[in-house]
């Protein structure tokens, strides 16, 4: 007999009691939203741009005609020398006609230039899925063509967040985002992310830039007259 | 197979008869105390803001316990087809009955990929099954790579608390430990300076690693996802930057769905450190595909037994499986903040570790700890998951001193507190209380005869005054009164 074939035995012939219905989530955050007051569009951006604050996210507003400015001048003010990003993103276009300078294309398998991707890159540039507003998180889904380390490893992160897609909480952004849609599987990693890395494993005492980004820096993409 | 496991696992622990001394000796440290008052005060404060509402509170934990509940019904059924999809996605799924196993199944996949470095995130299981010595037998350096756990190891100490596990140190000690040992570090006692000294050294090891070791806080059914709960990255970079990702976990943390996540992740973040969410949400579901540019090539998931079937098998103790490993019981535990984590002489402290322990230890080297308790129920108000842990403590100080019930196996070290002299006692007594004649001649001679009482009374007199029977029973005073006397 495996292991497998024991334990599973052992947990078969447990005794099974009275059976548990299966929880109702939805009809949870149902009632949990029915008491709460609706928020509107810029109340749920207010409160997203309070709660990252509050982990010490920068939040920046931009539109979609200045993002790729105001990015570019937000280098030249962080003395970023060279930036990350993914070569066939859909915002790499406007990247490229920016003007930043150290544009780094993160073009290749890691595997092939790991240590200057840990030496010689002062940010990473990321677009996002969207969202949350209760406390204050991206949902980022790296892929392909914006892979899992541009997020993590230099020492600061921009992200691009388009604010039609914060949503509530995060049950509501799985449901909205249908994450669980067999139709369009997981990706080898999804991530949320709420602020820059930190740790308060010295004598509770906290402090950021643990072994992740020291800055996350979020533009948010809204309309001309919410800047 | 029992006593084997029983025997071999016995040896590596500190006996429970030492337990009791380990315990005067904590209550002594000065330091110590203000360390565990401090952090627990802080805590638990932050912990409290969190929950506002009490009846939302009760609501959420009341939702959360049924997740639970309804998980571990279904566990047999979830596991195969969380290996199942966890499969097809192309993560390969291993079993392990017990620690050896575990650490064989991992030390055979570092063999395989010729490592010599593993860099570990924060994983409870795999100092459950003393991983790190495993792979130091095997020639293969273990590096724990969350701050708190990496302080610990570079003392070769074990972790204090399960969230916290250098809580028991002062950035003093910490800053000589830095100086003493980290290559090339100056002193300082700046808490920026010294967490970018372990970023330093860190950083270096993620890029040279070979495999990286992570827990698992939820693993999905459903889509085959296994979640991970962190604030410091380090997490990332050992399931991210290595080309093999091992993940270890105990057969528990399986849930059904995805959207049973969201409400016991964020329980378990505001019961644990009183944070609303963590900065990072780990959901890892494949190894790296095609054309990806990150990411390990090999993803491994190890699921773990080790007792857990025990506390499965019998209907009451099954809810200790219930347990998302937040802390909270222990960071408001009378008995905990007073003795530390090191007490234990476990994995698991505090109140979760003297009903778990048990089961993956035996009752022979763990019967003392089900007795570090007040039963004040701190634990059970704040648990996030409702588990009855004053009654799961009251359940296993009988196991220890008894046979099984009927229609109850054996657990291992079944009995294992049974003393003579107690059950003396508590013959007499029975005797006494169920014989009206032998308890009334008792009584007039005790209160007779009190002034034989000894001054001096074993532990109860340390530091309290004899006890001492009255001068007359109540009996007599109620008869007496009843009388007009």
């Amino acid at each position: 007999m495996s292991a497998r074939d024991n334990i599973l035995r052992r947990l078969h012939s447990a005794p099974q009691g009275k059976p548990v219905l299966p929880p109702d989530v939805n009809g949870f955050y149902a009632t949990v939203r029915s008491r709460a007051p609706t928020e509107d569009r810029a109340q749920r951006i207010e409160r997203f741009c309070e709660k990252m604050a509050f982990w010490r996210g920068e939040v920046v507003r931009v539109t979609r005609g200045n993002w790729a400015a105001t990015l570019q001048a937000l280098c030249v003010s962080k003395q970023v020398n060279t930036l990350l990003y993914g070569t066939q993103s859909p915002y790499a276009a406007a990247l490229e006609a920016s003007g930043i300078k150290g544009l780094k294309p993160y073009d290749r398998p890691v595997d092939e230039w790991k240590t200057g991707l840990f030496r010689d890159i002062d940010a990473g540039f990321t677009s996002t899925r969207g969202g949350i507003a209760e406390t204050g998180t991206l949902i980022v889904w790296p892929d392909a063509h914006q892979p899992r380390l541009m997020s993590l490893v230099p020492p600061i992160h921009f992200a691009l967040l388009d604010a039609d897609q914060i949503h509530d909480t995060l049950f509501d952004a799985m449901s909205a985002q249908g994450w669980s849609d067999p139709s369009s599987p997981m990706p080898s990693n999804a991530l949320l992310i709420s602020g820059p890395s930190k740790t308060a494993d010295i004598q509770i005492t906290l402090a950021y830039g643990a072994h992740g980004p020291k800055e996350l820096v979020v533009l948010l993409l809204v309309n001309e007259e919410e800047l | 197979m029992n006593t084997v496991q029983e025997n071999t696992q016995a040896l590596k622990f500190i006996p429970a008869s030492e337990f009791k001394n380990r315990t005067t000796e904590a209550v002594s440290d000065q330091h110590l105390r203000q360390s565990f008052r401090g952090a627990m005060d802080f805590l638990m404060a932050k912990r409290a803001a969190q929950f506002p509402d009490l009846a939302a509170f009760e609501a959420q934990r009341g939702l959360a316990e049924h997740i639970r509940k309804y998980s571990l019904s279904r566990l047999p059924d979830l596991l195969e087809q969380l290996e199942r999809t966890l499969t097809a996605n192309g993560i390969q799924v291993h079993w392990a009955e017990n620690a050896e196993q575990a650490n064989a199944l991992i030390v055979g996949i570092a063999r395989k990929h010729a490592a010599k470095l593993m860099v570990k995130g924060k994983s409870m299981v795999s100092e459950e099954t003393e991983l790190n010595h495993a792979m130091a037998a095997a020639g293969i350096e273990a590096l724990e790579s969350d701050m708190g756990e990496y302080i610990v190891q570079l003392n070769g100490e074990k972790p204090s608390h399960i969230i916290m596990p250098a809580i028991h140190k002062t950035k003093v000690q910490i800053a000589k430990l830095f100086a003493e040992k980290v290559p090339g570090a100056n002193y300082t006692e700046s808490v920026d300076e010294l967490i970018g000294i372990g970023r330093a050294v860190l950083r270096e090891k993620f890029m040279t690693a070979e495999i990286g070791l992570s827990g698992v806080n939820f693993a999905v059914a459903e889509t085959g996802t296994l979640c991970l709960v962190e604030n410091e990255g380090n997490g990332r970079m050992c399931t991210t930057v290595p080309n093999v990702h091992i993940a270890i976990t105990g057969i528990e943390k399986v849930v059904e769905k995805l959207e049973h996540v969201p409400p016991l992740f964020g329980l378990l973040t505001r019961s644990a450190t009183g944070q609303a969410i963590t900065t990072y949400f780990n959901m890892i579901s494949r190894p790296r595909q095609p054309g990806e540019k990150d990411g390990p090539q090999e993803v491994h998931l190890v699921l773990l037994d080790n007792g857990r079937t025990q506390a499965y098998a019998d209907e009451q103790m099954r809810a200790t499986l219930q347990c998302i490993r937040c802390g909270a019981c222990m960071n408001h535990c009378p008995v905990y903040t007073r003795i530390g984590g090191h007490a234990y002489g476990t994995t698991y402290p505090g109140p979760i570790g003297e009903i778990i322990s048990p089961h993956l230890m035996g009752l022979a080297a763990t019967h003392a700890l089900p007795t570090a308790s007040t039963l004040c129920g701190a634990c059970d108000e704040v648990c996030p998951v409702k588990i009855p842990i004053p009654d799961l403590l009251i359940r296993l100080r009988g196991e220890a001193t008894h046979d099984p019930r009927p229609g109850h196996a054996p657990l291992v070290g079944q009995g294992a507190a049974k003393s003579t002299l107690m059950n003396i006692v508590w013959a007499g007594w029975a005797a006494l209380y169920t014989r009206p004649a032998l308890y009334r001649a008792f009584g007039w001679l005790a209160t007779r005869f009190r002034f034989l009482t000894p001054p001096v009374q074993s532990g109860w007199t340390v530091s309290r005054t004899p006890m001492k029977p009255a001068s007359r029973t109540l009996h007599e005073l109620v008869a007496r009164r009843r009388s007009g006397r």
